[in-house]
């Protein structure tokens, strides 16, 4: 009875979890919505190892409420899916235990905006319909829009407004464009459109196209591509850590919307339309990584540092994609899972480290001793070394994965500069940060605030995902390249959704 | 009629470019809620315009198409809670930060102290 509806769980479970918190509590309810919600998160963990387990073999379709596709809405589990949610689940746990110890107390209902916002993500991972991932961006934007605020301050304030009035302005766009695609293929489920794209030609092809790029802004708008990037630095510096740390994932969705539609949709067999995102995604997302790493050189607070990172993460992972071929695509992957762990725990740890610092919070200036000095030290050094890229952890494995997806002598050309370049000046940011914070300490007592065990090990939980992308590097990048498989052959998506062929007309 | 309903989710789309462009919060709220306007009529006219038509199958002898109606309704109730949220977002940026402007002028100055 649960391996039937496996697909659906990870969604039930953050929405019953939230609604649950939502109701009073008594006298200490936020003891009882901490309850619920670490085990929720830790039963959506379980949940998630089980789906990636049963997608091993076959693509899971759950068909709700029986309404068949293409005419009801599916959601779909298929290896990509699955890795996603599992990456969730994974990233949503450690920073929920870190938000347990105090921060969920600076703004009202946290913890349900917390399950709300893990249930935006699973069901963009999981739904097999394009107005049904509008939908759940909308669930997991307007969570988002007020977890931003959570503890008010007017730079949160502010960087919020402009978050909101951004994110409603894509929206609105990718309305018109589902408008658009419904209005010249007639169906809005995706394994049902990649069949009648294909079939488009002459003007009907082109309005089509217009659809779909109309789509691709939207979707680089949350994925923070270049022309779009400006919302991000501003507002994952000026929130709290354990939300910036959770919107690690966020930039994934966008990812995940880019890869999904663009290689299935509007992919290699989708006749007039075919590869339409590719060219821009190349140089779009060789710039990001440029602007991104000049950002990471040029601030001056840690946090904003971390923001950029994201940025030049973004970058890599779109300019990989678009070489198409399912090397790139699978290493792009592997990059994926190591980026949104070790940026969470940066954020964590950027958030520890400005606690414990007092007035000079994050900026990258002198200041006074940490209380717990060497131990945020020691932890910072091993996060830097992971995000920067030197051996022997996952930034190194991953990155010398895309650099080998590059063939062409002119995507060598491009590709390696920049990304060693970067990768370069990353280095020179994060030991600028890390010998300012915990070398140059004005001399006497150090700080008194300090941590309880349990954040630290939260960030450690983190970054031991990432040492395990080390150690299990070849089963991992193994799953990332079926993973790539399954991409190169949509038609199997398809036939699993549209056992009987799609809509008639 | 097709003529005529273009021309009026242009002239909403166009309007509501405008006023999103301007750098105060409530031309910005008012131009979102006019483009969310723009969009439900662009949707509803997706599934072809026609009139004196029901989306049932088998009453008349055509029928039109009752999605985008599903559509336009899910993405009514959307924006509607999204204005909302803006609205209240737009007047407690107003009185905490004590003006309007969407990028003040001592912005520059507050980047620098954090």
């Amino acid at each position: 009875m649960l391996a039937n509806h496996l697909v659906i769980l990870p969604i039930l479970v953050p929405l019953f979890a939230a609604l649950l918190q939502l109701l009073p509590w008594g006298e200490n309810p936020q003891f009882y919505r901490r309850i619920i919600g670490l085990v929720a998160s830790s039963l959506t963990l379980i949940l998630a190892v089980l789906l990636v387990i049963s997608v091993q073999d076959e693509i899971l379709v759950y068909a709700l409420g029986s309404w068949q596709a293409p005419y009801g809405i599916v959601l779909v589990a298929d290896k990509l899916s699955a890795l996603m949610v599992l990456l969730t689940a994974v990233l949503a746990l450690p920073v929920l235990i870190f938000a347990c110890h105090g921060e969920d107390n600076l703004g009202s209902h946290f913890q349900a905006l917390y399950q709300f916002q893990v249930l935006g993500i699973m069901g963009a991972f999981l739904t097999g319909d394009l107005f049904n991932l509008f939908v759940f961006f909308e669930i997991l934007l307007i969570s988002s829009y007020a977890l931003l605020m959570h503890g008010g301050g007017k730079l949160k304030l502010r960087a919020t407004l402009h978050y909101v009035v951004l994110n409603l302005t894509g929206s609105a766009l990718f309305l018109i464009s589902l408008g658009v695609l419904y209005g010249i293929t007639g169906t809005l489920n995706m394994a049902d459109m990649a069949g009648k794209v294909a079939l488009l030609q002459g003007d009907d092809a082109a309005i089509a196209r217009a659809g779909a790029m109309l789509l691709f802004v939207v979707f680089a708008l949350k994925a923070a591509l270049l022309p779009l990037y400006f919302w991000l630095p501003q507002a994952y510096a000026s929130t709290t850590g354990t939300v910036a740390a959770l919107f690690a994932i966020m930039t994934k969705v966008g990812i995940y919307a880019i890869i999904r539609v663009f290689t299935m949709i509007f992919g290699a067999d989708a006749g007039e339309a075919e590869n339409l995102a590719q060219g821009w995604l190349w140089w779009l997302g060789l710039f990001t990584i440029l602007v991104g790493a000049l950002g990471v050189l040029g601030s001056r607070d840690l946090r904003l540092v971390i923001a950029y990172l994201v940025l030049v993460s973004v970058g890599t992972m779109l300019t990989t994609m678009s070489l198409g071929h399912s090397d790139a695509i699978g290493s792009m992957l592997f990059y994926l899972v190591h980026s949104t762990l070790v940026t969470a725990a940066l954020f964590l740890l950027a958030d520890l480290i400005a606690e414990q610092r007092g007035k000079t919070a994050s900026r990258i200036v002198k200041g006074r001793k940490m209380a717990q000095h060497n131990l945020l030290g020691g932890l910072f050094f091993l996060a830097s070394i992971t995000v920067i890229g030197i051996p022997p952890l996952s930034g190194f494995v991953s990155k010398l994965f895309i650099l080998e997806a590059a063939r062409t002598g002119a995507q060598v050309a491009w590709l390696w500069p920049l990304i060693l370049g970067a990768t370069f000046l990353m280095l020179i940011a994060l030991s600028r940060a890390g010998s300012r914070m915990f070398w140059h300490t004005f001399d006497g007592k150090p700080n008194e605030n300090t941590h309880p065990k349990w954040q630290h090990t939260s960030v450690i939980l983190l970054l031991v995902g990432a040492v395990g992308i080390t150690v299990f590097a070849s089963p991992i990048s193994d799953y990332t390249n079926a993973v790539a498989q399954q991409l190169a052959t949509p038609t199997d998506y398809i036939s699993s959704v549209l056992p009987t062929g799609g809509s008639d007309d | 009629m097709e003529t005529l309903y273009a021309i009026t989710v242009g002239t909403l789309t166009a309007c509501s470019v405008f006023l999103i462009l301007r750098g105060r919060s409530f031309p910005i709220v008012i131009g979102l809620t006019m483009l969310s306007y723009a969009v439900n009529l662009f949707l509803f006219s997706t599934g072809r315009l026609a009139i004196n038509e029901l989306p049932l199958i088998g009453v008349g002898e055509t029928s039109t198409d009752p999605l985008p109606q599903a559509l336009v309704l899910t993405a009514i109730v959307i924006g509607f809670a999204m204005t909302a949220y803006s609205i209240i977002l737009a007047v407690r940026v107003r009185g905490e930060i004590g003006s309007d402007e969407v990028n003040d002028t001592n912005y520059a100055e507050q980047e620098g102290q954090r």
